[in-house]
């Protein structure tokens, strides 16, 4: 779906002496139909290299390939937005319109989608992230989640292969978060949508197939998520964390219990942990 | 100590979009107190904290700091501000000036007092978010996203406020940036035992780490107000309203589902690993 080859991008001047580059030769192969998080602390280089995805960003050298199309080659560009749409962490600074279903009409409308084909769009997209009922609203009078949603609608629109999360539930409740959650594992299971997560929090990352860990501008860390958190003390000195239950466990391991270091759910770590506590019970 | 009674508050009362933000809200908190302000998104918790130093006067009912009645005309709104300081939601934004030194002075000065008190000041406050003396004649805008936020603290700090309030304190932060300010704050209210710290968080992690009391806001009302411990116990009910438990909590009440004998206070990691090491160990041992 996207190829990442030998990318380097510097936010400074072209011939500006001592230039720091924000990624340094990276390379990343994103398999179509997959659910990738990124990792990463601030200044990591992850959301610069999200916004390589669609072309917002240009190479400053190697390449970026969208379902094959080079991001540099200026005739694909359309091409390259519609296949892989990004969502942001603020739905304030995404949504334009005044009214929830002008909103996700925006896009196809632009892209010269016939009027009764758009009508159906917006409603199957109103459906899947399950804002039918508001779409008549203001978006300004929804809650953070329900805008985000909107925005997730508003990128589904223009039925692209791939979405990219740019911490988009940072700023959302729990409730908004769970939602928002729900709804982009379902796009990747059901729709089979390739998904592009960043996030800070470790509890979604651990929701993925594979979990791309950013230091520096490179890829440390890439793998899938329960041998990713299992190297507990490298995350942590990454400036990263592990999901609560898998602290839990590395640190009941330390203390000389013997438990699996690959437990990254609730679910996992209560099934365990049952096994554990014979003649504990009431 | 901050004393609220009967609080409402009306958006555009009289108007088509009339909304009812507050309603009927009570509660005190005693000076030197700990608390975490949650709520789904809507639920009046910046709404309420904006009452705290009159940025918003209420529609209806009474908010008395140290025994003044702040919704009383008559008072002087100076004297609240300098005493509740209120940090925004993404702080950083509202920097502004050529230097952290110029930016955390900015209220200091304009209180009127003299350089050497400022210069003071703004040591004293960088001290206490502990952000390092070499910053201060750079530009706030080179600096890391967490500094930025410090900055931005230090510069209410530096006013030296009995009540900081702070609206999502560790929004948007990394988990290392985050555990950087969380820890501030834990230091900051150590060190002054007078001072109230109160935060609104969407993350119950946080809430866990540092709070002591928490204040629970549903569709503009208050409905639960207790110890850290007590609310986390009632998590079935905080999901009802949009709200969660932290995972380690979550995993404890799924064991007390399951018919174990565990507390059901268990908020943190640490706590939990001392507990659950020492129950297996006994059944190991039997």
């Amino acid at each position: 779906m996207i190829d990442v080859e030998n990318l380097s991008f510097s936010y400074d001047d072209e011939d500006s002496e001592a230039k720091r580059y924000v990624i340094e030769g990276l390379n990343l192969h994103i398999e179509k139909g997959s659910f990738v998080a990124v990792l990463g602390h601030n200044g990591s280089g992850k959301s610069t290299l999200a916004k390589h995805f669609n072309g917002i960003l240009l190479p400053s050298g190697g390449k970026v390939y969208v379902a094959g199309m080079d991001t540099t080659d200026e005739k694909h560009i359309y091409d390259i937005r519609s296949t892989a749409g990004m969502v942001f962490q603020n739905p304030d600074n995404q949504i334009v319109a005044a009214i929830v279903e002008d909103e996700i009409a925006f896009a196809p409308e632009n892209l010269g989608v016939a009027p009764q084909d758009i009508r159906k769009r917006v409603d199957e997209c109103l459906r899947i992230v399950h804002m039918t009922e508001f779409a008549k609203a203001s978006p300004s009078r929804l809650s953070g989640g329900q805008k985000q949603r909107v925005a997730i609608a508003g990128v589904l629109a223009m039925e692209p292969d791939c979405i990219i999360l740019d911490e988009a539930t940072a700023m959302l409740d729990p409730q908004g978060r769970r939602d928002v959650m729900t709804t982009i594992k379902d796009l990747n299971r059901e729709k089979g949508i390739t998904v592009v997560l960043i996030t800070h929090y470790m509890d979604e990352a651990a929701m993925a197939d594979r979990i791309v860990v950013m230091e520096k501008g490179k890829a440390v860390m890439d793998d899938v998520p329960k041998k990713v958190f299992s190297q507990v003390d490298r995350i942590k000195k990454i400036g990263l964390d592990v999901p609560q239950v898998t602290e839990l466990l590395f640190n009941l391991r330390n203390l000389g219990i013997d438990l699996p270091q690959d437990v990254i759910t609730v679910e996992e770590c209560e099934k365990i942990l049952l096994g554990k506590l014979k003649g504990h019970e009431k | 100590m901050i004393k609220v009674t009967d609080l409402n508050y009306i958006y555009q009362q009289g108007m088509p979009f009339e909304k009812k933000a507050l309603s009927d809200v009570s509660f005190e908190i005693p000076d030197g107190d700990f608390v975490a302000i949650i709520g789904h998104t809507g639920s009046g918790k910046s709404t309420l904290i904006q009452h705290l130093n009159a940025l918003v006067r209420p529609t209806s009912g009474r908010i008395e700091i140290d025994g003044i009645d702040i919704t009383d005309p008559k008072t002087d709104l100076r004297e609240i501000r300098k005493k509740v300081g209120l940090v925004f939601q993404y702080p950083e934004h509202q920097l502004f000036e050529e230097s952290v030194y110029k930016d955390i002075a900015f209220g200091p000065v304009n209180m009127g007092l003299s350089e050497e008190k400022v210069r003071e000041r703004v040591y004293e406050a960088i001290g206490l978010v502990g952000l390092d003396e070499t910053l201060l004649e750079k530009s706030p805008f080179e600096l890391s996203g967490g500094q930025k936020r410090r900055t931005a603290i230090a510069g209410v700090l530096s006013m030296k406020p009995k009540v900081l309030i702070l609206d999502e304190p560790t929004a948007g932060l990394d988990p290392h940036g985050r555990d950087e300010i969380l820890g501030q704050l834990l230091r900051l209210h150590e060190q002054n035992s007078g001072m109230t710290i109160i935060f609104v968080s969407h993350s119950m992690e946080d809430v866990a780490k540092i709070a002591k009391n928490v204040l629970v806001m549903n569709r503009g009302r208050l409905v639960m107000h207790g110890s850290v411990a007590e609310v986390f116990a009632r998590g079935e009910e905080l999901k009802k309203i949009g709200l969660d438990v932290p995972q380690i909590t979550e995993l404890t009440q799924l064991l007390i589902k399951d018919g174990i004998n565990i507390r059901p206070d268990v908020y943190t990691v640490k706590f939990a690993s001392e507990l659950l090491a020492k129950m297996i160990k006994e059944t190991e041992n039997v």
